[in-house]
């Protein structure tokens, strides 16, 4: 599922990033992300995924450039509103930061707390969600006693749990076996199909393939591969619309 | 699960049902710092003491002041006995008679045998050893205040009947021994507001500690869209259960003290002393400590924390 428009809900505009006083890790990255599209952020180690994902999840300011989320100046933004917008993106860490003395059901249940459900209200789509990434039999276990893929699973449903607006995943099936990476891919296009906008950032180019309507970033040394407009005009799907005979979007 | 997880989800479960919270502590409470509730609870008991030795001194002073304020001792010195008893049934009549005197009473020989028994020996007083004449003592309780203006007054109107009377204000004599138990008093309320600042500091540091140590939950709280209302409430919280427990603690612990010095101090007999008892407006103030001391560690820890979040993205 494409489409393009007025109503974009991330726009960069000439941004980089730098920590300290070091060079630039990301650099005159002018992109912008549409409603309900299917995102991949490739690129080799090093070349800035985290940083870039880091920046979509608002985890990190920029150094300079310009974004903007859900139609908010994310740099000018006052703090106190950006648990609003954050209460808009699900976020899987690639080192999936579950909180160590909470069990995998609090885990999953935190962002509908922040967000202020009930107890009553968020008990039973936790435990669905639990028993979707086939956790519900370790729902009261704490993250040190799992392994890294039911780590992952809990990591992943805890960013979907609350219906995210985007979703951003680093490495999400870095640590499951083929198997749970291709059903944690298809829960991933299923929420795209609800409109939610997925940005997976990843290296495994066999992850690519399989989600068909998706559309691929690729980041070089801190750059967008195609800096002449990658993003308005991602590859693959010029790629796409070029085998199907079409002219671009 | 294994036993152990089943055992603390027991274990949680029971706690939630307890408290009757669902939500489970985003920062554990053993993390933020287990030391604080001792620290608070010594706080607690030293300030109570402070307080009530404070509390005890000014209701000394203002309960002997009242009394003594208008209080004036007229002594008869005159050696002869047939002279010393003439002139002061005239003093006294005299006293009787004088306008803004609510109160003339001749001090019994037994009270001033019993008075100066222990500075000249039972043997002089009974006249054993020898006789030594004694001044007659008349307290006098005026309706006013005993300035220098009524002593003169009261001095005038005496001479003529009892020329051997001496008029003394009674406030006169306790003067110095008030104005170090006024300073006392100023000792304990300072000692009051050092030790409030000191719990303060106690917190403050406990919060920044709490705050480094669980860093990355915050961060991960903030991620998810958490606010950094909702992250200081969880210490606020954590902070004044703590502080609920060491204000119990210390506040029995101060009650102990209290009651075994207030024994000890009723037992010396001294009038000065019992004019100290706490009252029970005394002792509600005492019990308000604590709640101040929760009070005071919740705002200090959410000003702590709010302050230190804002530096967070």
């Amino acid at each position: 599922m494409s489409r393009s428009g007025g109503d974009e809900i991330v726009q960069f505009d000439n941004v980089g990033l730098r920590y300290g006083t070091d060079l630039e890790v990301l650099r005159n990255l002018s992109f912008t992300l549409f409603p309900g599209n299917f995102y991949f952020l490739t690129g080799a180690s090093g070349a800035g995924k985290s940083s870039l994902m880091r920046l979509l999840y608002l985890a990190q300011r920029p150094s300079r450039g310009m974004i903007r989320m859900f139609g908010s100046d994310a740099i000018t933004l006052p703090r106190e509103r950006l648990p609003m917008l954050r209460r808009r993106i699900g976020v899987v860490f690639q080192d999936f930061r579950l909180v160590s003395h909470l069990s995998a059901f609090d885990n999953v249940a935190l962002p509908l707390r922040v967000a202020g459900a009930t107890e009553r209200d968020l008990r039973k789509p936790v435990f669905d969600m639990l028993d979707w990434v086939g956790l519900a039999d370790r729902m009261n276990s704490r993250p040190a006693t799992l392994s890294g893929g039911e780590q992952q699973r809990v990591a992943i449903a805890r960013a979907v749990i609350a219906r995210p607006q985007m979703l951003v995943a680093d490495e999400p099936t870095g640590n499951v076996d083929p198997e749970m990476a291709v059903k944690l891919l298809r829960l991933f296009e299923a929420l795209n199909g609800l409109g939610t906008t997925v940005v997976i950032a990843t290296h495994d180019v066999h992850l690519l393939q399989k989600v068909p309507d998706s559309l691929i970033m690729r980041l070089n040394k801190g750059q967008l591969a195609d800096p002449t407009g990658a993003l308005r005009f991602p590859p693959r799907r010029s790629a796409t619309t070029t085998q199907n005979g079409g002219t671009g979007a | 699960m294994s036993p152990t997880e089943l055992r603390e989800t027991r274990i949680t479960g029971a706690v939630r049902t307890i408290t009757g919270r669902g939500e489970p502590e985003l920062v554990p409470q053993s993390r933020l710092s287990s030391s604080m509730p001792w620290v608070i609870a010594i706080m607690v008991a030293m300030t109570v003491i402070a307080l009530a030795a404070g509390l005890a001194l000014r209701n000394t002073v203002v309960s002997a002041q009242a009394r003594l304020e208008g209080g004036l001792t007229v002594q008869i010195v005159e050696a002869r006995p047939a002279q010393r008893e003439a002139q002061t049934r005239a003093a006294m009549e005299r006293l009787r008679g004088l306008s803004g005197v609510s109160e003339v009473r001749l001090v019994p020989s037994e009270e001033i045998d019993r008075l100066i028994e222990p500075w000249l020996g039972s043997d002089v007083v009974t006249g054993k050893a020898m006789s030594v004449p004694i001044p007659s003592l008349i307290d006098v309780q005026l309706t006013r205040r005993a300035d220098e203006r009524e002593v003169a007054a009261v001095r005038a109107a005496l001479a003529p009947v009892a020329p051997a009377a001496r008029v003394d204000a009674q406030s006169g004599w306790l003067e110095p021994v008030y104005g170090a138990i006024s300073s006392l008093q100023w000792l304990a309320i300072t000692l009051v507001v050092l030790l409030a600042v000191v719990l303060a500091a106690a917190v403050l540091m406990a919060a920044r500690t709490a705050l480094g140590a669980n860093r990355e939950t915050i961060e991960i709280v903030h991620l998810l869209g958490g606010t950094d209302a909702q992250i200081a409430r969880v210490f606020q919280r954590s902070i004044g259960i703590d502080a609920a427990g060491g204000g119990v603690v210390g506040f029995a612990l101060a009650l102990v003290v209290i009651l075994l010095l207030g024994r000890r101090f009723a037992g010396l007999g001294a009038g000065l002393v019992e004019q100290g008892a706490l009252g029970w407006s005394d002792w509600l103030l005492l019990a308000a400590v604590p709640l101040a001391a929760a009070l005071l560690a919740m705002v200090t820890a959410r000003v702590t924390v709010t302050h230190a979040l804002r530096k967070m993205l």
